[in-house]
């Protein structure tokens, strides 16, 4: 079971108090009707599927409540950053960047 | 004394004698024996047949990697477990043990017919064996391989055991309780750190318990243990025995399994028998020491075959001889030594046989000055004997040519192929792997856990090796949480050291072919299998284990897995690092079921929520049904109905006066604040901008793709709130998805949600009798047509209790939903019930209410939707807001799969033959096509309608809207069931019921 980062509750906590909700930072488009179905198509459905850092959300379900983000490496399963949603996309380790 | 038993040598008691019974003999042992080494002192070698071949066997190992040595054990009714390795089973009064796999008797077996036959059961049998004639498959080949194989019979009846399971965190923790890991946890302690050491064993000591010769610091390894105990439970360890650490998880969790009750002669009241830690750790040591691995040669599996160092632990743990002539095979040093133990114990052992040309002075000096005869590179080719080893067939080999064999009596035959590091725990850590070539074995590498691995499981070979590399351990990781750290030096004395050679199968002068020589005893997977495997096309070695079976049975190869794989390279022409080595997983050793539960078993599987109206209905008889989580009312049969009777009552009675129903379940979830609206506007498909404080609308909820997620009834109660109801189901679901929208899509939305499912008691009255039971008891609000029509709401007085009053139906008739805080509920539906009886007032279920609601045609998401229905395939595209902006769906409803005009829409179906269908029965245009038929919808509901006088039936069918009165065909096992395409509204389509 892995320990995960509340960024609101700023505490280091079992992941069963939590809930993955896929994949982070991508808005819902501000005016969905102007978009063409290729644009919908892909905001709705495709998604980065990365081997590696993985943006993604999280939602601490059974504490705050609050959704937020985190970078997670999909290969080793470890947290390694979490912050509030809202915030710029976190830098990648640079490293994985450079891959 | 039992024969083979040494008086007062080992650590069993010799004054305490267990009585036990393995296959219905009575036999007796010594406390602290296993059942293996009890029955090892009675001479008994044969414990079970094979698993396959049905082959006899007897144990082959003294710890819990043992593959063949499986019993069932018994205590008295209930309490039964299949599988249990003898060598762990700690010997108890009144024990019942019973051998496996064996038909009609351990010493007389038909399935060994199996074993002749052994060409049907070679590698890759399930593959191709069986393939021909197909027929023959379930009447022939599969029952008969059902009845012979599989592992010990399971249990019958339930656990009356319980299980209990516990979180535990620690500085360090370490697994295995061997010089290493006691020196580690010395280490680790002495710096105030909080130290948990587990050991799997009865006790601990490890290697220690084996090897009582060595001296260490001036003491004799016994007492030198005792001491450093002592000294370890001064410090504050936490030292747990009988705890096998099953699992590494993610961020050093460790799962531990600790068995308490299995080894008492009486069961104590209120002990669980077995408790599942989860352990998080800052720190973790794995110190789980090295498992010998078995020669590969003709018949290794005769009982009576044994790892050397089984055979010393035996005699010295046990003080059992497990032979009185016994035959060493090795191509390690470290079998010496128990050949040295056995003859000064009193066996003569009949020769030593290395497969090595060399070996060090010192062992041969041993050897003459005892009069033990050797043998330098020689080999075994066969064992004989029928139920047990009486001779082995030892031949030389000269520049690798076997030359002719000579038989040796033997009543035991001890093997060693050298030693293997324990690596599963750290396997499970996705730790790295690096080939040592010198010690021709896997050595942990890098782990991404806080992870360390001491002794021998990184292939340092005795004590002093192992406890100074356990201190050096201890150290490092006091120094990684923060101390000074040091290691304390020990001076061992009489330390038995070696090497060895690794093989691959023992050089034989014998056909290969026709050659039994077992890397997985317990599978029953034998050196021919390996290169057949590879002949017949496999590479990886992930496949010829696959296609084998090699290492995938409940003990994961602990012992077959560097034999396997060094056959295998040498098939393949690989070296061995190239093939690689399988993965292993958790847990370690097979775990009970009854450990898993642990609590969440029975009544407390799951929690059950209760209404507030709940106990009434039971009291009233109701039969329940679970839904989500919930426990409903389905129906209220009274004496003598079925729930056919009590359900047609229910709905007539409901129609013809008025009906109670209990509607707490349903989700609600409270949507306050300024922009309260906004948010609604778009949640919903629905416009609610404006609709007026005091009413009411369904709502429906879709996802982004246009689908139907979520639908219930939604009250303005105020300018800035509303009161949202979902479905039974749903509520969790809908709540999250509010959320995520609200905080991650609109954060600049200034609203708040709620759960306020559990603080509403709803209780629904339907029936042209409701308004007038109903309104005695309203202060507030006139129910009247004109005062408070259909789809009004408002915050009133009911029964004097404070109530959010809806006017709703889900029948079709007068309907009121009225929601008091949910402790009041019972008296108000009481007060409901006493004053409705005037009118037959009747309390229906959950069968009911679908039956009613589907009489008007009204869905149950979730039945009549599956997640792939639109609005508009529901025929509720008059629910949709068209002309807002947007709200969640709207885009995905013009996506082009969704406006195409081959869509399963949903439509009601009327039988020509007024049979009812049946709930998922498919549909089709054409009933004569040719199998397999073009699939064209389904039926999502189904029932006997009283108000219809007919079965109704909803269905989603392809282009349904554009079909109506057409007839489609439902196939069934029997016949098929023509059907007319109607509307989905059964019941007063004019909807002239709903008025006051
Ligand atoms: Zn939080």
């Amino acid at each position: 079971m892995l320990l995960i980062h509340c960024p609101y509750c700023d505490e280091t906590l079992p992941e069963a108090e939590f809930t993955y909700a896929g994949e982070a930072h991508i808005a819902r488009p501000a005016d969905p009707s102007a978009l063409s179905d290729e644009e919908w198509e892909s905001y709705l459905f495709i998604r980065s599927n990365p081997r590696g850092p993985h943006h993604e959300r999280w939602r601490h379900l059974h504490g705050c409540g609050r959704f937020f983000n985190a970078v997670r490496d999909t290969v080793s399963d470890r947290f390694l950053t979490t912050y509030p949603a809202g915030q710029p996309r976190a830098a990648l380790p640079i490293k994985e960047a450079a891959e | 004394m039992s024969r083979y038993r040494i008086a007062g040598k080992g650590r069993v008691d010799h004054g305490a004698p267990v009585r036990f019974t393995f296959d219905g003999r009575a036999y007796a042992g010594l406390r602290g024996d296993t059942v293996a080494s009890a029955l090892l002192a009675n001479g008994v070698h044969l414990m079970g047949r094979s698993f396959k071949y049905h082959r006899p066997r007897g144990p082959v190992a003294a710890g819990s990697e043992e593959p063949n040595a499986l019993i069932g054990t018994r205590r008295g009714p209930g309490r039964f477990e299949p599988n249990t390795r003898a060598t762990m089973q700690e010997i108890r009064d009144g024990l019942e043990a019973s051998s496996q796999n064996k038909f009609p008797s351990l010493k007389w077996d038909l399935g060994a017919v199996n074993d002749a036959a052994y060409m049907l059961f070679s590698a890759g049998f399930y593959y191709k064996t069986f393939m021909w004639p197909k027929s023959f498959w379930h009447r022939v080949y599969e029952p008969i391989i059902r009845a012979a194989a599989g592992l010990g019979v399971a249990p019958t009846e339930e656990d009356p055991d319980h299980y209990a399971s516990r979180n535990l965190h620690c500085d360090v923790l370490v697994v295995g309780a061997g010089p290493a890991g006691l020196a580690a946890a010395r280490a680790a302690a002495a710096e105030g750190l909080r130290v948990v050491l587990v050991d799997e064993n009865a006790e601990v000591g490890g290697t220690l318990l084996s090897e009582p010769q060595a001296q260490i610091d001036g003491r004799p390894a016994w007492d030198w243990l005792a001491a450093e105990l002592e000294a370890l439970k001064a410090l504050g360890v936490r030292i747990m025995t009988r705890t096998t650490a099953i699992g590494y998880y993610h961020q050093n969790l460790i799962g531990l399994c600790q068995r308490l009750t299995d080894h008492l002669d009486v069961l104590p009241a209120d002990t669980p028998r077995e408790r599942l830690w989860r352990v998080r750790a800052r720190r973790v040591v794995l110190a789980q020491g090295a498992l010998e691995k078995p020669l590969v040669f003709h018949g290794n599996d005769r009982p009576g075959v044994m790892l050397a160092g089984a055979a010393q632990t035996y005699l010295n743990r046990y003080g059992v001889r497990v032979g009185d002539a016994p035959v060493i095979l090795t191509s390690h040093d470290s079998a010496w030594y128990a050949a040295f133990d056995l003859q000064d114990a009193g066996a003569r052992v009949q020769a030593i046989v290395d497969l090595r040309d060399a070996v060090r002075e010192e062992l041969l000096n041993e050897a003459r000055a005892r009069g033990i005869p050797v043998r330098l590179s020689h080999t075994v080719t066969a064992t004989s004997g029928r139920l047990r080893v009486s001779a082995v067939r030892v031949n030389p080999v000269t520049n690798g040519k076997v030359g002719a064999g000579q038989a040796i009596k033997c009543d035991a035959l001890l093997m060693s192929g050298g030693w293997t590091p324990s690596l599963h725990l750290f396997s499970h850590t996705q730790g790295k792997l690096a080939w040592d070539e010198d010690r021709t074995t896997f050595l942990p590498a890098l782990t991404p856990e806080d992870c360390v691995i001491a002794g021998a499981g990184r292939g340092l070979w005795g004590i002093a090796a192992a406890l100074r590399d356990g201190a050096e351990m201890g150290r490092e990781v006091a120094q990684a949480l923060g101390k000074a750290g040091a290691a304390l030096a020990h001076d061992v004395q009489n330390d038995r050291t070696g090497s060895g050679v690794s093989m691959k199968e023992l050089p034989t002068d014998r056909n290969p072919g026709k050659a039994k020589a077992f890397v997985d005893y317990q599978n029953d997977v034998t050196a021919k299998d390996l290169r057949l495997a590879v002949r017949e096309g496999m590479r990886s070695i992930e496949h010829v284990k696959r296609y084998t079976t090699n290492g995938m049975a409940t003990d994961q190869g602990k012992m077959s897995n560097i034999n396997g794989l060094m056959i295998a390279a040498d098939a393949l022409g690989k070296p061995a690092p190239q093939v690689g080595l399988t993965t292993f997983r958790p847990p370690y050793t097979p775990t009970s079921f009854g450990a898993f539960a642990g609590y969440h078993r029975g009544t407390h599987f799951e929690l059950t929520r209760k209404t507030q109206i709940d106990a009434w209905a039971e009291e009233q008889g109701a039969v329940f049904e679970p839904v989500g989580q919930w426990r409903r009312a389905w129906y209220f049969p009274r004496q003598g109905e079925d729930m056919e009777a009590a359900v047609r009552r229910e709905c007539r009675q409901t129609r013809a006066s008025v009906g109670i129903f209990d509607a707490s379940t349903l989700g609600k979830i409270e949507v306050v604040g300024p922009d309260a609206v906004t948010f609604m506007e778009r949640m919903y498909t629905n416009p609610w901008a404006k609709l007026g404080v005091g009413r009411c609308r369904y709502g429906l909820l879709l996802g982004d793709d246009g689908f139907i997620r979520d639908d219930g009834v939604i009250g303005r109660m105020a300018e800035d709130r509303f009161h949202v109801t979902t479905t039974t189901g749903g509520a969790a679901r809908v709540l999250n998805m509010m959320e995520d929208y609200l905080q991650t899509e609109w954060p600049d939305l200034n609203v708040w949600l709620t759960s306020t499912t559990e603080q509403w008691s709803t209780i629904a009255l339907n029936g042209p009798n409701a308004a007038r039971l109903l309104a005695p008891f309203v202060e507030g609000v006139e129910l009247t047509e004109a005062a408070f029509p259909h789809m009004s709401c408002a915050e009133c007085t009911v029964a004097g209790m404070p109530a959010r009053l809806f006017r709703v139906s889900f029948t079709g008739e007068i309907g009121f939903e009225v929601n008091v805080p949910a402790p009041l509920g019972r008296k108000l539906w009481e007060t409901l019930w006493q004053a409705g009886q005037q009118y037959g007032i009747v309390a229906y279920g959950t069968e009911t209410m679908h039956v009613l609601r589907a009489e008007k045609g009204y869905i149950i998401v979730g039945q009549d939707t599956d997640g792939t229905v639109t609005p508009f395939d529901a025929g509720m595209g008059w629910a949709v807001g068209k002309a807002k902006p947007d709200f969640v769906g709207k885009r995905g409803l013009a996506r082009p799969d969704l406006v195409a005009g081959t869509r399963k829409q949903l439509v009601g179906l009327l039988t020509e033959d007024g049979s009812k269908l049946e709930e998922g029965a498919q549909i089709v245009f054409d009933p004569k096509q040719a199998i397999p038929m073009k699939l064209v919808g389904h039926v999502t509901s189904s029932y006997h309608s009283d108000a219809a006088g007919r079965p109704i039936a909803l269905a989603l069918v392809e282009g349904g809207h554009e079909r109506m009165g057409e007839t489609v065909h439902v196939p069934m096992p029997d016949r098929t069931i023509a059907a007319k395409i109607t509307g989905t509204v059964f019941v007063d389509p004019d909807n002239t019921r709903l008025k006051i």
